[in-house]
C-alpha cells in the first residue's frame, strides 16, 4: 500500500517535470534566442541590449577565459552556442576537427569594412568560416622611469641589468615564441633542436625573471613592481591607460600578430541570428565602441578611422605594414605541442 | 524501503564518481593511435623521468613543510580555543571560519598585493623602521599561501576532538598526581590523535595538489604537480599523461592515508569528514 502511494507520487513528479520542460520549450519558440560565447570583458555589453531591441531576439551571453576552456565545452557537446570567438590557432584546430559552420558573407554585408591584411589569412583563406574580431601583437611593456633605453630588441629581456625586474608570460607559446624569434627561428617550429635551444635560452633567463604571470601581470606593471614585461598589445594599452609611465614596444626582430575571430560552431540552431549578430558587430559605430571598451585593436577600417587621431595613428596599437610583414602568425601545432610542453616544464622545473 | 531511498544516490555516484574514475584510468593506461587507442604504460614511464620526479619532489616537500607549520600553529590554537580561558569561544571559532566563506582566489590575490615591494606589509615595516620583506614570488610565499588557506582545516578537527574530551578524565589524572605536562603527554595528546590525523590529512592533500597558490604567489616559477596536471588538460591536450599523473597522485594519497590510519590505531576518525 505504501509502495503504491510512493509510485503514484513518483509518476506525479515526472509529469510535473515534463510539463515544466515543455512550458520552457514553449517560451523559447516565441522569441528566437541567440547564444553567444565570448571571452570575459571582451565586448561592450550595452551592445547586446541594443541588438536585442533592434532584431527582436533574446541574447544569452556567456564568457570563458581561455581558448582551451571554450574548446573543451564545445567539443564535449551539450552546449548550444551560435557565435563563438576563438583565437586564430584555435580556429585551425576547430576547422581540422570539423567543428564550425560555414558563414554566408552575403548576409554579412558589413564585412567590407574589415582590414584586408587580416582577411584571407592562412587560417581561413577565403573567410568561409570566420571574420576577424579584434587583434594585436606580442611585445614588451616597460616602465620608462625604470628603463631609460629605447627598446628595440628582445635582448633586453635577457639583460642582467634588469635582474628580478622582468615578467614573462606563463604561456608556453608566447614565452617560447619570444625566445624563438630572438634566435631567428619560426614561432611555429616543429624542430626539436631549435626548441631545445629556445629552452636553454629561457633557462638562462630564469634568474632574471621576477615571475611568470598571466592576467595579474598588467597590475604588477601598473603598480611599478616590475620594469619590463612580455605582453600582448591589448593588455599593454590597458596598463598604459592606468599608468602613464608605461610604454609598449614591438622589437625589430619581429613579433607575433594574433587575432580573435567570430565563428559559428557546428549545429548552431540560430544561423540567421548569428549572421545578423556578426553583421551588427561589424557596423563601424559598433566596432568603434567595442575597441574603445576592450582596448584591443579593431580590424574594422571604418571604425579605426573614427578613433581619436592619437590612437588611430599609434604604431603601438596599429603597427606599420612593415612590422606586420615582419610578423608571424601562430599556427596550430598538433602533436608538436608536446615538445613545447616539455621544454616549458623543463624551464619551469629548472 | 531503505533500498528505494538509496537508489538515486547509487545512480548519482555511479554516474559522477565511478564512471569518471574509470575514464581517468582508461586514459592513463592507453595511448592514442590512428586506429583508436592501445593499452600502454608509456604515460607512466614518462612520469618517472627526472624532470617530472623533480616536480613531484618539490610538491611533496612544500606540502610537508606547510602541513608541519599548520600543525605547529594549529594545535596550540585549538587548545586555547578548547580551554576555559576564553568565555567567548564561539566568537573565535567564527573568526576562524568566516574567512573560509570568502572566495579562495580572492584571499590569495590579496596576498599578492600585501606582499608587493611597495605593498601594505612593507609600508608598515618601513614606518616601524624595520627591514623590508621581499618574499613574493619565492617558495616562502607559496608556503605562506598554503598555511594561510589551509590552517582552518587543521584547527577545526583538532578543536572538535579536544572540546569533547571529558573534563573528568583530566581531573582524575591530576588527582592521581600527574603534573600538567604529564596530563598533556599521557592523556590529552593521545586522545586528540584522531583529530590530528584528520587535520594533517585535510591540509596535506590540498597542499599537495594545489595549483592556484603556486601560480599566483610563486609567480609560476615553481611548477607543482597540480600545475603539471592542469597544463596537460588545458594547454597541451595530452589527457593520457594528465590522467596518469592523477592516478599516481591517487595512489600516493591512498598510501599516505594508510600510514595515517596506522597511527590512528583503533580510534575512529572524527570531525569534519
Amino acid at each position: 500500500m505504501v509502495k503504491m502511494v510512493r509510485k503514484g507520487k513518483l509518476v506525479l513528479l515526472v509529469l510535473v517535470l515534463v510539463a515544466f520542460s515543455l512550458s520552457l520549450a514553449g517560451c523559447g519558440q516565441e522569441k528566437p534566442t541567440l547564444y553567444v560565447y565570448n571571452w570575459g570583458d571582451y565586448i561592450d555589453e550595452d551592445i547586446l541590449g541594443e541588438f536585442e531591441k533592434e532584431f527582436g531576439m533574446k541574447v544569452v551571453y556567456d564568457t570563458y577565459s581561455t581558448n582551451e576552456d571554450m574548446y573543451v565545452k564545445i567539443k564535449s557537446g551539450g552546449s548550444n552556442y551560435d557565435v563563438i570567438f576563438p583565437s586564430e590557432y584555435m580556429l585551425t584546430r576547430m576547422l581540422q576537427e570539423d567543428m564550425l559552420e560555414k558563414i554566408d558573407l552575403n548576409k554579412i554585408p558589413n564585412h567590407k569594412h574589415l582590414d584586408e591584411r587580416l582577411m584571407g589569412t592562412v587560417y581561413d583563406p577565403k573567410n568561409e568560416y570566420s571574420l576577424p574580431y579584434l587583434w594585436g601583437t606580442l611585445g614588451i611593456l616597460y616602465n620608462t622611469t625604470l628603463v631609460d633605453e629605447e627598446i628595440t630588441s628582445w635582448d633586453v629581456l635577457w639583460d642582467d641589468k634588469y635582474r628580478k625586474q622582468i615578467l614573462m608570460l606563463d604561456s608556453q607559446r608566447d614565452s617560447i615564441g619570444a625566445a624563438l624569434i630572438k634566435l631567428g627561428y619560426s614561432v611555429n617550429t616543429h624542430d626539436v633542436d631549435q626548441l631545445a635551444e629556445a629552452g636553454e635560452l629561457l633557462k638562462q633567463q630564469k634568474p632574471l625573471v621576477l615571475a611568470y604571470v598571466v592576467d595579474e601581470g598588467k597590475d604588477k606593471m601598473v603598480s611599478g613592481e616590475a620594469s619590463l614585461a612580455l605582453t600582448w598589445s591589448g593588455e599593454a594599452m590597458y596598463a598604459i591607460s592606468e599608468n602613464e609611465d608605461l610604454a609598449y614596444a614591438i622589437p625589430e626582430e619581429g613579433t607575433n600578430v594574433w587575432f580573435d575571430v567570430m565563428a559559428i560552431p557546428k549545429g548552431a540552431k540560430n544561423l540567421e541570428g548569428a549572421f545578423k549578430f556578426m553583421d551588427f558587430l561589424n557596423r563601424p559605430e559598433i566596432a568603434l565602441r567595442n575597441t574603445e571598451y576592450v582596448g584591443y585593436s579593431t580590424p574594422n577600417v571604418a571604425a579605426r578611422a573614427m578613433l581619436p587621431e592619437e590612437v588611430r595613428n599609434d604604431t603601438q596599437a596599429y603597427p606599420s605594414d612593415e612590422d606586420i610583414e615582419n610578423a608571424e602568425f601562430f599556427v596550430h601545432l598538433g602533436d608538436a605541442l608536446r615538445h613545447y610542453d616539455r621544454v616549458w616544464t623543463e624551464v619551469k622545473a629548472h | 524501503m531503505k533500498r528505494a531511498t538509496l537508489f538515486p544516490y547509487v545512480i548519482w555516484m555511479a554516474l559522477f564518481i565511478v564512471v569518471p574514475m574509470l575514464l581517468v584510468l582508461y586514459y592513463a593506461f592507453t595511448v592514442p593511435t590512428d586506429a583508436g587507442a592501445t593499452w600502454s604504460l608509456d604515460n607512466f614511464s614518462r612520469f618517472f623521468e627526472p624532470i617530472y620526479l623533480r616536480v613531484l619532489g618539490r610538491s611533496l616537500r612544500l606540502a610537508v613543510i606547510s602541513t608541519i607549520i599548520c600543525l605547529l600553529l594549529g594545535y596550540p590554537a585549538a587548545m586555547v580555543m578548547a580551554g576555559n580561558a576564553f568565555s567567548r569561544k564561539s566568537v573565535i571559532l567564527l573568526l576562524f571560519v568566516v574567512p573560509m566563506w570568502m572566495n579562495f582566489l580572492l584571499r590569495t590575490y590579496a596576498w599578492l598585493t600585501l606582499l608587493e615591494r611597495n605593498g601594505v606589509i612593507n609600508v608598515l615595516l618601513n614606518a616601524l623602521r624595520l627591514p623590508n620583506l621581499n618574499i613574493l614570488y619565492t617558495e616562502s610565499a607559496v608556503v605562506l599561501g598554503m598555511v594561510y588557506n589551509f590552517l582552518p582545516f587543521m584547527v577545526l578537527p583538532i578543536y572538535s576532538v579536544l572540546s569533547k574530551i571529558d573534563k573528568g578524565v583530566i581531573e582524575a589524572a591530576g588527582d592521581l598526581g600527574a603534573n600538567s605536562f604529564r596530563v598533556f603527554t599521557r592523556v590529552i595528546f593521545p586522545l586528540s590523535v584522531p583529530g590530528l590525523v584528520s587535520g594533517v590529512t585535510m591540509v596535506f592533500m590540498p597542499a599537495l595538489t594545489t595549483f592556484v597558490i603556486s601560480r599566483l604567489l610563486g609567480g609560476g616559477q615553481f611548477t607543482l604537480i597540480g600545475n603539471l596536471i592542469e597544463q596537460q588538460f588545458l594547454v597541451v591536450g595530452d589527457w593520457g599523461f594528465g590522467s596518469s599523473i592523477s592516478v599516481v597522485m591517487i595512489v600516493l594519497i591512498l598510501f599516505s592515508m594508510a600510514i595515517m590510519s596506522f597511527f590512528e590505531g583503533e580510534e575512529k576518525s572524527v570531525a569534519l569528514w
